[in-house]
């Protein structure tokens, strides 16, 4: 028995060192996890949700339209460097972007969601006299279709003019836009060709409207003069990302400065140190020594759950924070159980290492009972947070919580169990009162 | 040794008495839905300038957003709540206020569709449905070599269910005092008071399981009394170290996570009421068919005050 327990705690004992090793220092690399993975609300960042129209799509490409806007997404959010971007398909018609730690959310913003096409325009005299600017069309193959930067090979470029310096963005027309192209400056020649940017005209450095006057029939390649360096750079860069095939609304945004990040982390960390210290000085007063021995477990506990969260990883926001503050006021709830037992049996009149045993024995259906209800709750949170847009606090919730709980049965019956036997047959054993309050009273 | 179950209909009383007094709060004071469940845009800015919530509020209002909620939450910061704004209308309202008000940081900006609002509340309903069912089989199944385990299951999803109309009703009065708004934390609030409650239940059952096939006493009452007395120290115990740890929370972290550590704060004490002097008493009530006293028994304090 003492054998076997010595070997129980030497095992307990190379876990804690290695829960350690794992967690410490907690920015430090161990098996590629390079620190605890913090969610948006803890680190700041974006989390949008699109929905896309798919009215347009012809029935049963919905999954390719979706893959294709995800990949334009993916392309433009590579031009931001983000590290550790999310964008991912999300039910039938929606996609979901988490871009953590950044803090231009706006130009982010605004770079998923351009629709990227420039529309060229001619300018038409209306009804009341005024010009005005409408999409340039040609006939191909039989179709009318509107000149647009969808027939741009996406090999867009800019470079400095020649003769003049400034910057200019050039294009290559695909096969079908060569042809629109030759159709529509054909007939302009001498005449301006708008571009707009979605419905806005598009604006030079200057901010007037781009619209350069047709000097001859432009057929393979053109180009757009007028932006600035910066300008037309990122506008190469949209146009060769590609354009997104259907369109998107934003159905849920969340955006959080990473000052306010920095923040919670700070306070959660006081809230959790000071409910561990509440909790440790709590169980020693009323337990005495087997509190101490149930504080070191706790400690352990700690350690080894932080451990978990940096190797699985778990994904940790301000509820899963609150869900692992409250799993350590519940992992005593075993060791709670247990002494309670203990005391029991100390009344009547067993010896320290009896009290151990049936106590633990005792206790062990209540324990298992009472933690499959909290299994079940975390499955059912866990199911609430993946049914919904905004999943990340409920869903991390539900796994610290699990989590937690599941370690502190280890280490509330385990560990504290073999720190306690430690003690049988010792001097110390002869001295219930150490192990409880009201030792041997009957 | 104290005699609960001979006060049971007191106990049943005070239930009584807070869960009316917290459904008339709830007719009152309705709860206030936040943006997870009823849409809308919030936002929390930060002023370099000084800036009264008065003068903020005013500036609002004569941008067209007469209804925004505003709120001071710290030094020189505010929350901002909306209708849905867009894009567009959310750069337009930034520069203005920036216009009249001097430079801010955003701090925070959350922007829920009227859509997945609706889901949102709908799936958290289901979830907590779920939970109840999910409880109910779970306590039948574990208390399964027991005569009578539905008894166990349907007491222990009782208790839950006034646990979860004792926090709503005491949130209901707080929310009309401060204005608090239930939001997603809420609700994994209640759900986790749940699986809490049903925690501390199922201890007292376990207990009353054991004394039961130990053959403690005859009596029913005597049984359930002695399971109570015993387990009430690791009851209080417990709850006391998770009170410890959701007060930190509260104390420390603040508005971000209040609504979450509010809940299980009325919830754990709620719950430890409930699975000690509900959900053990209940199995009594039904298993001697004392239901028909609630009946005959309710009207008596109206009897003695002729």
């Amino acid at each position: 028995m003492t054998r076997r327990n010595t070997l129980v705690l030497i095992i307990i004992l190379a876990l804690f060192a290695f829960a350690l090793w794992a967690l410490l220092p907690i920015e430090g690399e161990r098996f590629g996890r390079q620190g605890i993975r913090l969610g948006l609300d803890l680190r700041g960042g974006i989390h949008m949700v699109y929905k896309a129209d798919l009215s347009s799509v012809e029935p049963g490409k919905e999954t390719e339209a979706i893959d294709g806007a995800i990949a334009v997404i993916e392309k433009r959010i590579n031009l931001l460097g983000v590290t550790e971007p999310v964008i991912q398909r999300q039910g039938a018609d929606r996609i979901l972007v988490e871009l953590p730690g950044i803090s231009e959310a706006e130009k982010a913003k605004r770079l998923i969601g351009q629709t990227a096409l420039l529309e060229f325009r001619e300018q038409v005299e209306g009804e009341d006299g005024e010009m005005e600017w409408l999409p340039a069309t040609a006939i191909v193959n039989g179709q009318e279709k509107v000149l647009t930067s969808a027939y741009f090979k996406e090999n867009t470029e800019v470079v400095p003019h020649r003769l003049t310096g400034v910057p200019i963005l050039i294009f290559d027309w695909n096969e079908e836009g060569s042809k629109l192209s030759k159709e529509i400056t054909g007939r302009l020649i001498g005449k301006p060709l708008g571009i707009f940017l979605g419905d806005e005209p598009l604006l030079g450095e200057d901010g007037q409207p781009i619209a350069p006057i047709v000097r001859a029939t432009i057929i393979d390649s053109g180009q757009i003069e007028g932006l600035s360096w910066n300008e037309a750079r990122d506008l190469s860069k949209l146009l060769n990302a590609g354009r997104i095939p259907i369109p998107l609304t934003a159905i849920y945004e969340q955006s959080i400065s990473p000052m306010l990040g920095a923040d919670f982390i700070r306070m959660s960390v006081t809230a959790g140190l000071i409910g561990i210290i509440l909790v440790l000085l709590f169980m020693i007063i009323y337990y005495r020594l087997s509190g101490v021995l149930a504080s070191l477990a706790l400690i352990f506990y700690g350690a080894l759950v932080l451990a978990l969260f940096k190797l699985i990883p778990v994904t940790l926001t301000l509820a899963g924070i609150g869900g692992f503050v409250l799993s350590i006021g519940m992992a005593v709830d075993a060791n709670v159980l247990i002494f309670e037992r203990m005391k029991e049996e100390f009344q009547t009149g067993r010896t320290l290492g009896a009290a151990i045993e049936t106590g633990f024995n005792r206790a062990w259906t209540a324990i298992r009972d009472s933690n499959v209800t909290t299994f079940i709750v975390c499955g059912i949170l866990y199911w609430l947070g993946s049914s919904i847009v905004a999943s990340a606090p409920v869903m991390a919730f539900a796994l610290t919580l699990f989590i937690g709980v599941a370690v502190s049965m280890f280490t509330a019956i385990v560990v504290t169990r073999t720190f306690l036997r430690l003690f049988v047959g010792t001097r110390l054993a002869k001295k219930t009162s150490l192990f409880s309050i009201y030792p041997g009273r009957g | 040794m104290f005699d609960i179950v001979g006060k049971r209909f007191w106990f049943f009383l005070i239930s009584a008495g807070v869960i009316l007094i917290g459904i008339i709060s709830l007719v009152v004071f309705p709860l206030k839905l936040g943006i997870e469940f009823g849409s809308g845009s919030m936002m929390t800015v930060s002023f370099e300038r000084e800036v009264e919530l008065s003068q903020l509020k005013q500036e609002l209002a004569s941008l067209g957003y007469g209804s925004a909620i505003v709120q001071r939450s710290g030094e020189g910061d505010f929350f901002i709540r909306t209708r849905e704004l867009t894009g567009e209308d959310k750069t337009q309202l930034e520069s203005d206020l920036a216009a009249e008000l001097g430079q801010f940081k955003e701090m925070e900006f959350y922007s829920v569709s009227p859509r997945v609002a609706e889901e949102t509340a709908r799936n958290a309903a289901i979830a907590v449905a779920i939970a109840a069912v999910g409880v109910l089989l779970y306590i039948t199944w574990a208390f399964r070599r027991m005569p009578k385990p539905f008894h166990y299951g349907t007491c222990a999803v009782i208790a839950l269910v006034h646990d979860v109309l004792v926090v709503l009703g005491i949130f209901s009065i707080l929310g009309g005092i401060w204005g608090w708004e239930i939001n997603l934390m809420f609700i994994t609030g209640i759900l986790a008071v749940i699986g809490y409650s049903v925690n501390n239940t199922v201890v007292v059952f376990d207990r009353i399981r054991e004394n039961l096939i130990k053959g403690v006493s005859s009596s029913f009452e005597v049984v359930v009394n002695n399971s109570l007395v015993e387990t009430l120290s690791r009851s209080l115990n417990t709850s006391l170290t998770t009170l410890f740890v959701v007060l930190a929370l509260l104390l420390f972290v603040g508005a971000s996570i209040q609504n979450f550590a509010v809940v299980l704060l009325i919830g754990i004490i709620a719950g430890t009421y409930s699975s000690l002097c509900i959900a053990s008493l209940l199995l009594i009530v039904w298993e001697k068919g004392e239901w028909g006293r609630f009946i005959h028994w309710l009207p008596l304090p109206v009897r003695a005050e002729k």
